[in-house]
């Protein structure tokens, strides 16, 4: 079924809204087709966000476990810090092709706020951006780098004051001005086709790690580990391998305090199946399918959902979900930047964590490569405050 | 059960809103009384939900206050069965489908016609995904309400051959709300939904004066007021049942004698 994967996914919105993702719907599958298109977004990929992002080898993480090879895929190291200029780039470039004149989206972390303003300023599109008013304090940098890009953020003061209600509000701008007017989608989630567009954006991150596995060992690897909130980057890191089965494919959800606690977003290990934000999907909700207020020391993993196609690896078994708290977070982020000198977002962190937790006991000719989706500039002054260290700008 | 069709044979029709459980079960069951002598013609009643993402921020609000005093679908389902004998009008809810997805959709449904609820209206569920409940409302004889919005253009077509009950116009972009005016063209939407379709056709989204209201009664057979009824409730609070009723009896008054 068009825009399904198995049962997950749809195109749960308001009719208000529907001709607009026909549209983009029309426009992405004539767009993805043609040549002049494909090479635009190559060239900034290359020029502009500077792709192919590093496989590196973290030679001293590996001796230091002790156990399985560790690789890691730098998009931290692309241009605005992680893997969100992949995909923004694709739909800001789509957006332009289609005639609109102004894009919207929400954020998180502020990662896919800052990359939308960054490719709306290069692009010379009107750009506004949709935080939660709680993330507005814990990135206030990352706001004030989205306004030096041009970009309006308006701060959204209802339910939680976090992603998702960025989401809710960013939908709702949406319905008041569909017309001259696109919605950048951060993440592999919303109505159809955005899950779809997003992954194809996002892809080019496995096919870089398959190519740049085969290159550098002759093989590919046998685990790939990602970071998971809506889960773009993890999308990306495991669509290629998907048809690999020998690769287990790994998504690290967002455990917060514990996922015995209230106090989590691990969407997989507490969540049950939903429908919201225009899809079917797994969810954190309560018996009556009220939304659960989430938790997560990373803005950007603190959401209630998963895309469908998650959803679907999840529910065939291809892909597994595993929750890893924000100590284990924190401890992996503090690690990385000791023993190799990357400072991972607190995000990637996640994945990061998990890899250090199997890789001792996995033999040593294994391979894992985990996704560092972004660095961990934006993160340093919660990781003081969370550690209770006070500084001064 | 009140069947819809009954909403519309009093002269133009008018539609009411309140969500229920704001701010308790106790005052909407005072209102839904109130609306209904102040001559609304159909009630609609909102499941309270955490992310009602079509409401603007009037409604939004009412759904916090509703969640926060403790309603639950089943409190509700309750709440309206015990009402069934002093309601003539018919009821129909309006609620996000995660609501009814989660509850069990069959469940759902028989609870809703043991309560005398007459007919559904789920924003998030357009034309292409109603087919996930459609043969269930109709064994259990509930009207799905379809939704047409300015945007809808080809789409109206198909959407009214299916539509049961009343059609429910958009009258203009966005999410609910109060507005100075409605600058959609709204009459020409009417007009082309009017002649594809012979089921009674209401407006909604952005009423809330008695002006309003009769210039677009004279174009459609029925309005629809929610967010001026909520920012009442919002202003009063468990005292909001005479300032609610004084209301809905100025809409009635307005749109009263239009012929069709």
């Amino acid at each position: 079924m068009k825009g399904r994967f198995d049962g997950f996914g749809g195109q749960y919105i308001p009719e208000t809204l529907m001709n607009a993702v026909k549209e983009v719907e029309e426009a992405y599958e004539y767009y993805k087709e043609e040549a002049e298109f494909k090479k635009e977004w190559n060239y900034l990929l290359k020029n502009y966000a500077g792709r192919p992002s590093l496989l590196y080898k973290a030679e001293k993480m590996t001796k230091d476990l002790g156990g399985a090879h560790i690789y890691l895929k730098r998009e931290d190291l692309n241009h605005t810090g992680s893997h969100k200029i992949n995909n923004v780039l694709g739909q800001v470039l789509l957006a332009k092709r289609m005639g609109k004149k102004r894009i919207i989206a929400e954020t998180g972390a502020g990662q896919h706020g800052v990359a939308t303003a960054t490719a709306a300023a290069l692009m010379n599109m009107e750009c506004e951006i949709f935080m939660g008013k709680e993330d507005t304090k814990r990135q206030a940098l990352n706001v004030f780098r989205m306004e030096l890009l041009g970009a309006k953020v308006h701060p959204v003061k209802t339910g939680t004051m976090t992603l998702k209600d960025a989401v809710n509000e960013t939908m709702r701008e949406w319905t008041r001005r569909v017309e001259d007017t696109f919605y950048v989608i951060g993440s592999v989630m919303g109505p159809h086709p955005f899950p779809m567009i997003v992954r194809d954006f996002q892809k080019i991150i496995s096919k870089e790690i398959k190519e740049q596995m085969i290159e550098r060992c002759g093989s590919l690897p046998d685990t790939v580990i990602a970071c998971v909130g809506g889960g773009s980057n993890a999308m990306g890191a495991f669509y290629e391998f998907i048809e690999n089965k020998e690769v287990e494919l790994i998504g690290c959800e967002a455990a917060g305090l514990g996922i015995d606690s209230k106090k989590n977003a691990a969407t997989i290990a507490n969540g049950r199946e939903g429908v919201f934000h225009g899809m079917k999907s797994f969810f954190c909700q309560d018996g009556y399918g009220q939304i659960a207020p989430v938790y997560s020391i990373s803005p950007g993993l603190d959401y209630p959902g998963i895309g469908p196609e998650h959803a679907m690896l999840y529910k065939r078994g291809r892909a597994k979900y595993v929750p890893v708290t924000d100590k284990e977070a924190v401890e992996a982020f503090e690690y990385l930047a000791k023993t190799e000198g990357i400072i991972p977002a607190i995000e990637s962190a996640h994945a990061l964590a998990y890899a250090m937790k199997i890789a001792p006991k996995m033999k040593k000719e294994k391979k894992i490569v985990v996704n560092l989706s972004g660095r961990g500039d934006k993160d340093v002054a919660s990781i003081a405050r969370y550690k209770g260290v006070e500084i001064y700008e | 059960m009140n069947k819809i069709e009954n909403g519309f044979q009093n002269g133009k029709a008018l539609i009411t809103f309140v969500t229920g459980g704001d701010p308790d079960l106790e005052t909407t069951e005072r209102l839904i009384y109130k609306m209904q002598e102040g001559g609304a013609d159909v009630i609609e009643i909102g499941i309270p939900f955490s992310d009602p993402i079509a409401e603007g921020s009037v409604i939004q609000k009412a759904n916090e206050r509703a969640l926060k005093g403790g309603c639950t679908t089943d409190k509700l389902l309750e709440k309206i069965e015990k009402m069934k004998e002093n309601v003539h009008v018919p009821l129909v809810f309006l609620t996000y489908f995660n609501s009814i997805y989660t509850y069990g959709v069959e469940k759902f449904m028989s609870k809703c016609v043991k309560s005398g609820i007459a007919g559904l209206i789920v924003p998030d569920l357009p034309y292409e995904e109603q087919g996930e409940i459609l043969p269930i409302c109709e064994q259990n004889g509930l009207c799905l309400i379809s939704l047409i919005a300015p945007t809808s253009k080809e789409r109206i077509q198909k959407i009214v051959k299916r539509a049961k009950g009343f059609l429910y116009c958009v009258s203009s972009l966005g999410v609910t709300g109060v507005r100075k005016e409605i600058s959609t063209d709204v009459k020409s939407l009417g007009k082309i939904v009017k002649d594809l379709s012979s089921l009674p056709c209401a407006v909604g989204f952005g009423i809330s004066t008695p002006k309003q209201g009769r210039e677009m009664a004279e174009i459609f057979d029925g309005i629809i007021v929610g967010s001026s009824i909520v920012d009442r409730i919002e202003k009063y609070g468990k005292e909001s049942e005479q300032p609610v009723y004084e209301y809905v009896k100025s809409m009635k008054e307005a749109i009263r004698n239009i012929s069709h």
